[in-house]
């Protein structure tokens, strides 16, 4: 097996558990860095691929820095607003509490199971 | 082909037009951030005639010379980035423009306390960028950059509404427009491992059918479903478009997953449309219908005016699938059914941004957008309520409207080519419509209940930008011809 095979299979399995982790962890802080770690695979696809061929393809890794850049902005934002819904709800997870919760607040979740 | 702006003079060269678009809304986003009360009405306004002004010229450099290529930097494609604006580029930009103006009118309107209402016109500003971005982009990579700013300005936007519910909406907007870029990002890596370029020309060119290269169309499909909210992927967009700020929910319904939609509408037909198979072009037609049926359904079935709006979108991103299996390389209603299903996008984008400022200045002066709340609106808050029925039109599919011209085309253009089951559920998409809007609107003329004031109450700048798109969509399907001459242009 070549080398830049081995990485990106590395970064296809990486992005695999990554999503499986996105869709069973309910915790949002796990969510985000299950966000993270797909990334980081996507990055490792990239990155594989930069040497196919003998000679080193400099577009990629030109493309991972900016996907890097993209990635801090979104966890930077998802963090925050993580945070704000611990301190509004004190959950850190996306469930809706079943009892509590202003009588006339809009719940516009509800409908859409 | 006659365009309104042809013949004009131009000032600057056509090449430097398309970068404008993209870097004026976005420095003017800065210059908003800078303290001061001059800039919060300024800015805004200088935005919009900028942009106009930038959007006028390049209508007539297109009409010149068919299509306007930027090279970035004067670096060529494969090593530098291409923008470039062709008649539907144009059509959408020509949207968004109509649209971001109105919200931006609705806003200043608004009297929001003075930091949220710079923070508010700063990221609809990177919006427009980003949008801007979306629509001349020419590059695999650059899409992706430009999907990214305009979904992280639509996400922090709708984080200006506060309270639980909406903030769980939030965050799950923003998880999974994540994980739409990242399944679209990773298509976009297969394809570069594949073909070494990014370049939606040189991809089209160098693309042959093979097992890498289908496994990234369909995880690049499956990322751009998921932004673009398409059935059964649609569940985030209800709850996060119902609860945020009235202009951020028009700018989201209107344009947001508009953008992922046209991204998905060019990688099919101009990119790779050697790839899918006649299947995968039908099943798209199906989610269509689905979305179509289900969105309806659920439309019928709220109490608030805003969630009735949300999950009407649902609904009418269903008409703009039917594009695919009727438009699909070698249908003879091709050109019919491109210019019915992009026409549906900009109309339903006007008909969806108009609802959304109109059920804005309902709650503003009514307080709650709920059904029974509406009792005695027409007397209440006239303007706002007429352009909320001037829209049901086009959202029906009644003429004269621009939704009724896109519906009318698709649906001659399924029944010529015997797909017989796309024009029932278009039918019956039209008759649920009916059903919801009717069923917000007729407790609207119920007299005004005991007890409470009569008298009219002015809704100004955001009845004014409510109604001023209405009308839009409405002569949208009156003077159709131009529109449709632009869209024809990248028929396949």
């Amino acid at each position: 097996m070549t080398q830049p095979l081995l990485y990106s299979l590395c970064g296809l399995a990486l992005v695999a558990l990554a999503l499986h982790a996105f869709l069973t962890r309910r915790h949002l802080v796990r969510r985000i860095i299950a966000l993270n770690v797909m990334g980081g695979g996507v990055f490792l696809v990239f990155g594989g691929m930069a040497s196919r061929g003998g000679a080193v393809d400099p577009v990629p890794q030109a493309l991972v820095i900016t996907g890097i850049v993209v990635a801090v902005a979104t966890t930077a934002l998802a963090l925050a607003l993580a945070l704000r819904l611990f301190r509004e709800t004190g959950r850190i997870d996306l469930d809706e509490p079943n009892d509590s919760g202003a009588p006339d607040e809009p719940n516009p979740g509800a409908e859409a199971r | 082909m006659t365009l309104p702006f042809s013949g004009s003079e131009a000032v600057l060269p056509p090449a430097l037009l398309l970068p404008l678009l993209i870097v004026l809304p976005a420095l003017l986003a800065a210059l908003l951030l800078l303290p001061g009360r001059w800039s919060l009405r300024l800015v805004p306004a200088a935005a919009v005639l900028l942009v106009g002004l930038v959007l006028a010229a390049l209508f007539a450099a297109v009409a010149e010379s068919g299509r306007v290529t930027a090279a970035l930097g004067g670096w060529e494609a494969p090593l530098g980035i291409t923008l470039r604006a062709d008649g539907p580029a144009l059509a959408f930009l020509l949207l968004t423009a109509l649209v971001m103006a109105a919200i931006l009118l609705y806003a200043a309107g608004e009297g929001r306390e003075r930091r949220e209402a710079r923070i508010l016109g700063t990221l609809l500003l990177f919006l427009w960028a980003g949008l801007n971005a979306v629509f001349l982009s020419h590059d695999l990579f650059n899409l992706y950059v430009a999907l990214e700013i305009a979904g992280l300005s639509g996400v922090a936007l709708v984080a200006l509404a506060g309270g639980a519910t909406a903030l769980r909406a939030q965050m799950r907007y923003l998880l999974f427009a994540t994980l739409g870029s990242l399944l679209y990002l990773l298509g976009v890596a297969l394809l570069y491992a594949e073909l070494g370029v990014l370049d939606l020309g040189l991809v089209a060119e160098r693309v042959e059918r093979s097992p890498p290269a289908l496994v990234a169309l369909a995880l690049m499909t499956l990322g751009l479903l998921l932004k673009a909210a398409i059935w059964p992927l649609h569940f985030w967009l209800p709850p996060a478009h119902a609860s945020a700020p009235p202009p951020v929910s028009a700018a989201l319904s209107a344009l947001v997953v508009k953008a992922a939609l046209y991204l998905l509408v060019r990688l099919w037909f101009d990119v790779l449309p050697g790839l899918p198979t006649e299947a995968a072009w039908q099943l798209l037609g199906v989610l269509g219908a689905v979305a179509v049926i289900w969105g309806s359904l659920l439309a019928l079935r709220q109490e608030r005016l805003k969630l009735m709006i949300a999950y009407s979108t649902v609904a009418q991103l269903g008409y703009m699938l039917f594009l695919f299996p009727l438009a699909r390389p070698g249908s003879p209603v091709a050109a019919e059914a491109w210019q019915g299903g992009l026409l549906q996008m900009l109309s339903h984008g006007l008909a969806k941004a108009s609802m959304f400022l109109a059920a804005g200045a309902i709650v503003a002066a009514l307080g709650s957008d709920r059904r029974a709340a509406l009792a005695g609106g027409s007397r209440r808050v006239p303007l706002p309520l007429f352009a909320l029925a001037l829209v049901g039109l086009s959202i029906l599919g009644l003429p004269p409207s621009g939704g009724f011209l896109a519906k009318w085309l698709l649906l001659r253009a399924a029944l010529e080519v015997g797909q017989w089951w796309l024009a029932l559920v278009m039918l019956l998409g039209g008759l649920l419509a009916a059903a919801y809007l009717l069923r917000f609107l007729l407790p609207a003329f119920r007299p005004v209940p005991v007890g409470e004031a009569a008298a009219r109450i002015p809704s100004g700048a955001a009845g004014a930008a409510a109604l001023g798109l209405a009308l839009l969509s409405v002569a949208l399907g009156l003077g159709a011809a131009p529109i449709l001459a632009l869209l024809a242009e990248a028929a396949p």
